[in-house]
């Protein structure tokens, strides 16, 4: 126990089942105020579960959360003040225009009818949506859509946010406007709980990691910390001769440890347990003359941890058909 | 406004980060004024969404057509004698049937995940069930307007004037408040809009039928008579004729009214418990 700011979130053993399927089966979390907190792990391994319990939607069959300092169950209401939703977890209105969904969000939040409309277009206008202001979501693209999700959330700044798979099915672009406006909410002092089965997301947004698997949590920590818990990384290496290859493969072998030969005729990758061994196999290379283009140190990435942590891959849907989802 | 810089269609940062800055959080709505706002939301979908609207107002018109014109002169003699005695039950068609809608709106709500949002909001829990109401209830006097003004136009003249086809209207649709929420329990149990709408439409069909809406039950065989008499679709559509014809049968007009208030009794409480637990 520490004696630190109170905690955002404060999970004890929730469990969640529905007939004979436990979707989750005793989660604790504890997330501290003002980071983003990733929740990660393939399609139903219990995420969603887990923040609908948090986000009061559903009441837990067992276990206890507090939010922002208020129980998910005695204090409903208190949670649904402080909180907002996105994503999968709570759409906007497909058959009203982007304005009167926020609009109607302002209204239902307590701002005047002036003040409703004032914050709907200075949200449409920061979100860059202010063009189809008036047109039906339905008719919106996949990264306006988001665009107006994350807006609707913001109606009114909330101390907490779900974000749900904010990046699925979108373009690399999009992708990034919609992490550059998670860090500009944690700057403003949001906590934000991401949730996702993206490795690459979680790694770059995320503080702090939760790994999720058949509704518990597997493994805990920073993204630097669940990757150093996999151990090693692997020394990668561009000769400027391909022809030298087998040579060097052999030297590396015994210098560093196992070698895998790339696609790439020129270069090959060992597997490496530490910094120090890798630039004795550098030196070593050096030493008998056999040419390196580049070298570089690669730490394994979440991918692999999630691999070596599950004993299965994360299972990513391909982000195509997520796109043809999206209303014509 | 925002930066010059920015493409037209992408985030501003800098704006968003203002946005996000500028709030604070406003004292929580009252329960009307968040009821009201639901009634706001029911209106635009009634604008945005007309097609709803269309389905269910043009099978009837279609049937007060075709009955009208292919068997009126057959069943009532005269195609003007059969469309005096059909118009009140069709005008209880049309409405009942955009019942059915507030089911699949409703499921449509729950399958898009905008139940969820509501749900997530710190508001009065009923007042979005409510507030729907609001537009439910400007497709029932739309529904309900269309056919009557389409019976005119073919030559219909309610013998209590605007007054009788007011009254009609109005009970209808009161009528419906109760009923409505029978396919609410609908749309909260079922897997999606589609299912809704078959669910009530093939209980509702039938039953419209199997009514006095279209014919006299006196021609009916026995046991059908017996169950058309006791249709309560058959004693609305009754009561609707009697308010129109200018001479009110205040029994049907009271078992039509005490049916309406059962039904929400008993579906309205049960709409709200589903509500909150999906």
């Amino acid at each position: 126990m520490t004696l630190h700011a109170p905690l955002a979130i404060e999970a004890t053993g929730l469990v969640k089942t529905y007939g004979d399927t436990t979707a989750v089966a005793g989660i604790d979390l504890a997330v501290p105020p003002g980071v983003v907190y990733g929740v990660l792990g393939p399609n139903g391994a219990g995420k969603t579960t887990t923040i609908r319990m948090l986000a009061t939607l559903i009441r837990p069959d067992a276990g206890s959360a507090r939010v922002l300092g208020h129980d998910v169950v005695t204090e409903a209401d208190a949670v649904r003040a402080q909180v907002s939703l996105t994503g999968q977890l709570a759409s906007v209105d497909e058959e009203l225009t982007g304005r009167e969904n926020l609009v109607l969000l302002g209204r239902l939040l307590g701002l005047s009818r002036a003040g409703a409309r004032a914050r709907a277009d200075e949200l449409l206008e920061a979100f860059g949506i202010a063009a189809a202001a008036g047109k039906l979501v339905k008719h919106y693209s996949g990264g306006m859509r988001r665009r107006l999700d994350i807006a609707a959330s913001i109606v009114v700044t909330p101390r907490l946010m779900f974000l749900d798979e904010p990046t699925t099915g979108l373009d690399p672009r999009s992708r990034n406007h919609v992490w550059e406006i998670a860090r500009a909410l944690v700057a403003e002092g949001t906590t934000i709980l991401l949730c996702t089965q993206y490795l690459e997301e979680a790694d770059q947004l995320a503080d702090g990691i939760a790994v999720i698997d058949r509704g518990t949590v597997i493994a805990e920590g920073t993204p630097a910390q669940l990757k150093a818990s996999v151990g090693s990384g692997g020394l990668r290496v561009r000769l400027l001769d391909a022809e030298r290859r087998p040579e060097a493969a052999a030297l590396l072998e015994r210098a560093v440890g196992p070698v895998t030969l790339e696609a790439d005729p020129a270069g090959l990758t060992a597997q490496c347990p530490d910094s120090a061994r890798a630039a004795t196999g550098v030196g070593e290379l050096a030493r008998t003359g056999i040419g390196i283009a580049e070298f570089a140190l690669d730490q394994p990435s979440l991918d692999e941890v999630f691999l070596a942590l599950t004993g299965h891959a994360a299972e990513v849907p391909p982000p195509a058909a997520t796109l043809e989802e999206q209303p014509s | 406004m925002s930066a010059a810089t920015t493409a037209p269609d992408a985030a501003d940062t800098a704006a968003v980060r203002r946005a996000i800055a500028s709030t604070a959080r406003p004292p929580r709505p009252g329960p009307l004024s968040t009821a009201l706002t639901f009634g706001w939301r029911g209106m635009l979908k009634v604008k945005h969404v007309p097609e709803q609207l269309m389905d269910v107002t043009l099978t009837p018109v279609m049937f007060l057509l075709m009955f009208t014109y292919l068997f009126g002169g057959a069943i009532a003699g005269s195609t003007s004698a059969y469309l005096d005695y059909t118009l009140p039950g069709l005008l209880v068609m049309s409405v009942l049937f955009t019942t059915v809608y507030a089911g699949v709106s409703l499921n449509t709500d729950l399958t898009k995940g905008v139940v969820d949002r509501f749900r997530s909001l710190p508001i009065w829990r009923p007042a979005p069930l409510l507030g729907s109401l609001l537009g439910d209830s400007v497709r029932y006097v739309i529904a309900g307007t269309v056919i009557i003004v389409v019976g005119v136009l073919l030559g219909y003249r309610p013998d209590a004037g605007v007054a009788g086809a007011v009254a009609a209207l109005a009970l209808v649709v009161v009528f419906s408040f109760g009923l409505s929420w029978v396919f609410s329990v609908l749309g909260l149990l079922l897997r999606s809009p589609n299912a809704v709408m078959n669910a009530g439409f093939t209980g509702i069909f039938p039953l419209t039928f199997l009514s006095n809406v279209f014919v006299d039950p006196a021609t009916l065989p026995g046991p059908l008579q017996a169950f058309v008499d006791v249709n309560l679709i058959s004693i609305l559509a009754t009561a609707c004729r009697s308010l129109m014809d200018g001479t009110p049968d205040v029994g049907a007009i009271v078992v039509s009214l005490l049916v309406a208030a059962g039904l929400a009794a008993v579906f309205l409480p049960l709409t709200t418990r589903l509500y909150r637990s999906r």
